[in-house]
C-alpha cells in the first residue's frame, strides 16, 4: 500500500489510465496513511468517507479522458468547498460550511479529482510557520518539532508526508514557495490573474494567488494547467492564452539567460544558503543557460512595502467577519460590544496584529505616508523587474534565507518571522510567477529550495527551467516516517 | 429670453438690521434604474420579501468577488451627459470602511478620488428667471441593507435586499440659496433622470434621497460660513422645513455671538427641528483606498459616444421646442416638460388632435381639468383615467363646435369611468350643440313672444336684459344651443 502513496501524480494518473490501479485503491491508500499520520496535524477537516464513495462511483464508470481521473487530493483550507467546512484556520469560521465551490477547486473536480480533505494553514494565511492556526501547529515530516513553513504549512506537510499525491496552496507573500522549500517539495506561485480568486478566502486581494504544490515539476505543470483559467467572476482574472504546461514541458534551456540579482545577497544570510545559490548557478550553467548579473535596486524596500500593503487590504477584507451573518459570534450587550467580543475571541493574535497595522496605515493622516508611499514603491519594485527582463528570461534566487526552524523558535518575534519572506514578497508585489524547487540540504539534513522568478504569463518557460534544473539536481527527500513510529 | 443668474434668490433671514444669506449644497443619492445590482446579478425589485434578493456577493460570503454591472455604468454616464457634465474615461472604485449590521462587507464600494462623472450644471426655472446650479461630481456606489429596529424590542432585523443596489451620488456645488431653489433643483434632477430612464425618482420608495449641507453668511459676504450636514431627508417638503429650521438656528447662534460647530445633524420630522448626530471630532475615518478586487474602470470614447447618440430630448430642449413649435408661453412650456409623463401625454394629445388642432385649448384642458382630476385622485398622469386620445377627441369636439366648453365639462366627467369615447357620450346623451339657425330662430321667437314686456323694455334701452334672453335661450335648449349663434340671432330679432 505504501507504494501507492509514494507515487507521483503523473504515475498515478498513468496507472489509472492503464487500469493498473483503481481510484478506490488509490483513495484508500491515502486515507489509510493519513489516518496514521494524525500526529502531523495536517488535516483540519477530512472528507474520507465522501472521497471513498466518490472513488467507488468513479470506478463504476471511469472516464479515463480526464486529466485527474479519480485522483484524491487534499487542499488548503482557504479554498471554499461546497458543503464541506472551510475555516481558513480561524475560530471565526469554525462553523462555516460554504454553499459554493472555489473556481480553482472546481477546475480540479471537473478533471476527475476527488476532495480528500481540508488542510491546515496559518489563520487567514497570515504566518510563515503554520503556528497561527486556530487548529494548532503542523509538524514538518522532515523532523519532529520542525515547522513546515507557512501559510500553506498543512499542504506542504501533507504532500511531503505522502498524505496527498499533490495539493494546492495560496501565496500572498511566499505562502506556497516557503513551505515547499521547508519540506523539500515543489511550489509554484502563478502570475497574478492566472488562477481565479473566486471562492478563496481573501487575505490581500492584490497579492493572493492560488498555485500547485507537488513532488516534482512535471506534476506541478499538470496541476497548473488544470487550475489556471480565465474566470469572469473574478474581475482581476486575466484572459490570456494558457498553455498545456505539462505537454509542452521541455528540459532544453540552452541559451536561456538567467539573472542573478546582487541585492538578494542579504546581511546575515547563512553560508549554506550562499553555497546553495552558487550550486544553483552551476546547475543552470550545466544545462547550457547563460548567467547574467542583474540589479533589482528596490529589493530592500519590498518587505516593508509588503507589510503595509498586505495588512491594509487584510484589515478591510476581514471586516466581513463580524458575527452578524455567518461564522462565530460572541454575545454582547449591543452591536459594538458584540463586534468587539466576536472579533477579539474569533481572531488570533497575529491576525489582530495585522488588522491593527492595516487600519493604522489607512487612517487619515497616515495614508499618504504609509499606504500611498507603499503603492509608489510597489511600482518601482515592478519596474525593477521589467528592466531586468529586458536582458534575462528568468531570475534565480534562494527561496528562503534559512531552512525550516523549530516550532516556537520565532513565535514571539514577528519581525524575524516576517524576514522569512524576504526573497518571496517582491514576486507577489510585482505580480510575477515564481517557483521554488528543492535543491539541497543543510548540515542538519533539512531541505533547502531555490526560487526561479519568471516574466508575467511566462509559466511555461519557468517550468521548463525548473524541469531542467530538477534533472541536474537529482534531489531526494529524506522522510523517515518518524511520526508513525 | 430669461436671464440666467447664479444669485437670483431673495430668500434672506432678517434679524434687526442684519440680513443673512443661506448657502445650500446637496448630495443626492439616486437609485440607478437597473434590473440587477451594481456588482452582483441579484434583482433590485422593490417591495420583495426581506432577504430574497440577496446573492452570496451581496451578503459578503468569504471569497466572493464584485463584478461591475456594465448597464449601471452606462446609466451613470447617461446621467452625466444629461447634467452637461464631464465624463471621466478612467474612474476608480474605492472601499469606504465602516462597521454596521446592514453593511455585510464591512465596507461600501464607492468612488472617492476618481468619480465617473466630473463637473456639470443644471438650469432651474425660478419665478424670477433662470438659475444655473453647478454639479461638482457624480459617482457610483453600493447601497447598504436596511436595519429594522421596531419589529422586536430586543433585536434588530436586517434586510439585505437593498444591499449592493447601484446608487448615483450627485453632489452639487454650494450654489443654492433658498428652500424653493432646493425644491426646484431636486425636481429638475428628478425630471432629467426620468427623461433619461436612469432613476425613477420615487422618493417614497427611497429611490431618491438627499443629504443637505446648510450654512449662513451675512449678505454680501464672500466667505462661506461653517456648514452643517443634514442626513437623509426623504421628501422635498421635509428638506425645505429642515433648511428653514437649520438656517434660523445658525443665524441665532451668530446673533448670540456663538460659533457654529461643523457637524452632522438629523431632521426630526415630528418636532420639525434638526438635532446633532455627531460632531466633526466624532466623524468616521472611512479609510478609503482603491478596491483591490476591482480594476480601474476604463471606458472608450466610442462607448461614451454610443450612449450620447441615444440620449432622448431632455426637458430644456423640449421646452424650447414647445415654445417655438406650439407657440406656448415659457410658463406653460415649463409645466408641460417638468415631467416626462406629462410631456408625453401632451404630445400625444397634440398628435391625436390632427390638422385642425387647438394647442392653447389642449394646454388649458390638461393643466386645468385634467390636473385637477389627477390631484383630487392623488395619482400620476401615467395613471390618468382619461387617455390622451380621448381627451384629444373631446378638445376637437369643442373646437369644431359640436359641443360648448360648458357641455364639455359634463362630458369630461362622464369620460372618467372607463375612459369612454366622448363622441359616443355626446351622441348617446344627445349633448350635441344646436347650431341649426332655423331651429334656434324658432326657439328665440318663442322666448321673445313669451316675454313681450321685457323685449319692449330692452328696445327702450334697458340693454342689461340681453343677458336675460341669452339665459332663457340656453335654458330652453338644455344648454346645448350654440352660444355664439344665440347671440347673433337675439341681436337681430330684438
Amino acid at each position: 500500500m505504501t507504494d501507492i502513496t509514494s507515487l507521483s501524480l503523473t504515475s498515478l494518473v498513468d496507472k489509472v489510465k492503464k487500469k493498473e490501479l483503481s481510484s478506490e485503491e488509490i483513495t484508500k491508500s491515502f486515507i489509510e496513511r493519513s489516518e496514521k499520520s494524525k500526529k502531523l496535524n495536517t488535516y483540519i477537516t477530512d472528507n474520507f468517507e465522501n472521497a471513498l464513495n466518490k472513488a467507488k462511483q468513479f470506478d463504476e464508470k471511469p472516464n479515463l479522458d480526464l486529466k485527474l481521473p479519480g485522483i484524491p487530493i487534499a487542499v488548503k483550507d482557504l479554498f471554499c468547498t461546497k458543503d464541506v467546512k472551510t475555516t481558513a484556520g480561524s475560530k471565526i469560521l469554525n462553523n462555516f460550511i460554504p454553499p459554493y465551490e472555489s473556481t480553482v477547486t472546481q477546475n480540479m473536480w471537473n478533471e476527475g479529482a476527488i476532495l480528500l480533505g481540508k488542510l491546515n494553514c496559518d489563520e487567514f494565511a497570515m504566518g510563515s510557520s503554520n503556528e497561527t492556526s486556530f487548529f494548532g501547529n503542523v509538524q514538518n515530516p522532515i523532523d519532529e518539532n520542525l515547522v513546515p513553513g507557512g501559510s500553506s504549512g498543512g499542504s506542504a506537510s501533507a504532500l511531503a508526508a505522502h498524505l496527498t499525491p499533490i495539493t494546492i496552496g495560496t501565496d500572498t507573500g511566499g505562502s506556497i514557495r516557503q513551505p515547499a522549500s521547508f519540506t523539500g517539495t515543489v511550489g509554484l506561485k502563478p502570475t497574478y490573474g492566472s488562477c481565479s480568486r473566486y471562492g478563496i478566502v481573501a487575505f490581500a486581494s492584490s497579492l493572493d494567488q492560488a498555485g500547485p504544490m507537488s513532488q516534482n515539476v512535471k506534476d506541478c505543470a499538470l496541476l497548473h494547467e488544470i487550475i489556471s483559467s480565465y474566470d469572469s467572476k473574478d474581475s482581476t482574472s486575466i484572459d490570456f492564452k494558457r498553455n498545456e504546461y505539462s505537454k509542452e514541458l521541455n528540459n532544453n534551456i540552452k541559451g536561456k539567460k538567467i539573472g542573478i540579482p546582487k541585492e538578494y545577497r542579504v546581511d546575515g544570510m547563512p553560508e549554506e544558503i550562499e553555497e546553495l545559490w552558487k550550486k544553483g548557478i552551476e546547475y543552470v550553467k550545466d544545462c547550457g543557460a547563460e548567467i547574467i548579473d542583474i540589479s533589482l535596486p528596490h529589493t530592500n524596500y519590498a518587505l516593508p512595502t509588503y507589510y503595509i500593503v498586505a495588512p491594509a487590504e487584510a484589515s478591510s477584507n476581514l471586516a466581513r467577519y463580524d458575527g452578524v451573518k455567518y461564522g462565530f459570534r460572541a454575545d454582547g450587550i449591543n452591536l459594538i460590544d458584540m463586534y468587539e467580543k466576536t472579533r477579539s475571541e474569533g481572531f488570533g493574535s497575529e491576525v489582530q496584529r495585522r488588522i491593527m497595522i492595516g487600519t493604522y496605515v489607512l487612517s487619515s493622516g497616515y495614508y499618504d505616508a504609509y499606504y500611498l508611499k507603499a503603492q509608489k514603491v510597489r511600482k518601482l519594485i515592478k519596474s525593477d523587474f521589467d528592466e531586468a527582463y529586458k536582458n534575462v528570461d528568468a531570475i534565480l534566487t534562494p527561496s528562503t534565507p534559512s531552512s525550516a526552524f523549530k516550532i516556537g523558535e520565532k513565535t514571539n518575534d514577528p519581525i524575524s518571522m516576517y524576514l522569512n519572506d524576504i526573497f518571496t514578497v517582491p514576486v507577489n508585489l510585482a505580480g510575477l510567477p515564481g517557483i521554488s524547487i528543492p535543491a539541497g540540504h543543510d548540515k542538519k539534513g533539512y531541505p533547502l529550495g531555490l526560487q526561479l522568478i519568471g516574466k508575467a504569463f511566462d509559466e511555461q518557460n519557468l517550468l521548463n527551467i525548473a524541469y531542467a534544473m530538477e534533472e541536474k539536481i537529482g534531489f531526494e527527500n529524506k522522510i523517515s516516517d518518524w511520526w508513525m513510529k | 429670453m430669461d436671464e440666467v443668474s447664479k444669485d437670483s434668490s431673495e430668500y434672506l433671514i432678517n434679524r434687526g438690521d442684519n440680513q443673512y444669506e443661506v448657502v445650500i449644497g446637496l448630495e443626492v443619492h439616486a437609485q440607478v434604474t437597473s434590473n440587477s445590482k451594481l456588482f452582483s446579478s441579484s434583482s433590485t425589485k422593490f417591495g420583495s420579501e426581506p432577504n430574497t434578493q440577496v446573492s452570496l456577493v451581496d451578503a459578503a460570503f468569504p471569497g466572493m468577488l464584485p463584478v461591475i454591472n456594465e448597464y449601471c455604468v452606462k446609466q451613470a454616464i447617461k446621467t452625466g451627459i444629461g447634467l452637461n457634465a464631464q465624463i471621466n474615461k478612467r474612474s476608480v472604485f474605492d472601499r469606504k470602511n465602516y462597521f454596521y449590521a446592514d453593511l455585510p462587507q464591512g465596507y461600501q464600494i464607492s468612488q472617492f478620488k476618481d468619480p465617473i462623472v466630473g463637473e456639470g450644471k443644471v438650469i432651474l426655472d425660478m419665478p424670477n428667471g433662470q438659475k444655473e446650479v453647478g454639479i461638482e461630481r457624480l459617482h457610483l456606489e453600493q447601497d447598504a441593507g436596511k436595519s429594522i429596529h421596531d419589529l422586536d424590542p430586543q433585536n434588530t432585523f436586517v434586510d439585505l435586499n437593498r444591499s449592493g443596489v447601484a446608487l448615483m451620488e450627485i453632489v452639487s456645488k454650494p450654489d443654492l440659496r433658498s428652500p424653493d431653489e432646493v425644491s426646484a433643483y431636486i425636481k429638475k434632477l428628478r425630471s432629467i433622470m426620468r427623461y433619461l430612464g436612469t432613476c425613477d425618482g420615487n422618493m417614497q420608495e427611497g429611490s431618491l434621497r438627499a443629504d443637505v449641507n446648510v450654512s449662513v453668511r451675512p449678505i454680501k459676504s464672500k466667505e462661506y460660513g461653517t456648514r452643517c450636514e443634514i442626513k437623509n431627508v426623504n421628501s422635498i417638503k421635509f428638506m425645505q422645513m429642515a433648511i428653514e429650521y437649520e438656517a434660523n438656528r445658525q443665524v441665532d447662534l451668530i446673533e448670540d455671538g456663538k460659533s457654529i460647530d461643523q457637524e452632522t445633524r438629523l431632521f426630526d420630522t415630528k418636532k420639525n427641528e434638526t438635532r446633532s448626530m455627531r460632531s466633526k471630532e466624532d466623524a468616521h475615518d472611512y479609510r478609503y483606498f482603491p478596491d483591490p478586487d476591482l480594476l480601474p474602470l476604463e471606458v472608450t470614447d466610442e462607448f461614451i459616444n454610443n450612449i450620447k447618440s441615444n440620449i432622448p430630448e431632455l426637458p430644456d430642449d423640449k421646452k424650447k421646442r414647445f415654445i417655438d413649435e406650439f407657440n406656448l408661453s415659457a410658463y406653460e412650456a415649463t409645466i408641460l416638460v417638468s415631467d416626462i409623463e406629462i410631456a408625453k401625454y401632451f404630445e400625444e394629445v397634440v398628435a391625436k388632435m390632427g390638422k385642425n388642432r387647438d394647442i392653447k385649448l389642449a394646454v388649458n384642458w390638461i393643466t386645468g381639468e385634467l390636473f385637477a382630476l389627477l390631484n383630487s385622485k392623488n395619482i400620476e398622469i401615467s395613471q390618468s383615467p382619461i387617455s390622451a386620445k380621448n381627451l384629444a377627441i373631446l378638445i376637437n369636439l369643442i373646437k369644431n363646435g359640436t359641443i360648448s366648453g360648458k357641455i364639455a365639462k359634463t362630458v369630461f366627467e362622464l369620460m372618467i369611468d372607463g375612459d369612454k369615447d366622448p363622441q359616443k357620450i355626446v351622441e348617446e346623451k344627445g349633448l350635441k350643440q344646436q347650431s341649426d339657425p332655423k331651429a334656434l330662430e324658432a326657439l328665440i321667437d318663442k322666448i321673445i313672444n313669451d316675454n313681450r314686456d321685457k323685449a319692449v323694455e330692452y328696445k327702450q334701452g334697458k340693454e342689461k336684459l340681453f343677458g336675460f334672453f341669452v339665459g332663457q335661450a340656453m335654458k330652453a335648449s338644455g344648454g346645448k344651443a350654440n352660444p355664439q349663434l344665440i347671440n347673433e340671432l337675439l341681436k337681430k330679432k330684438l
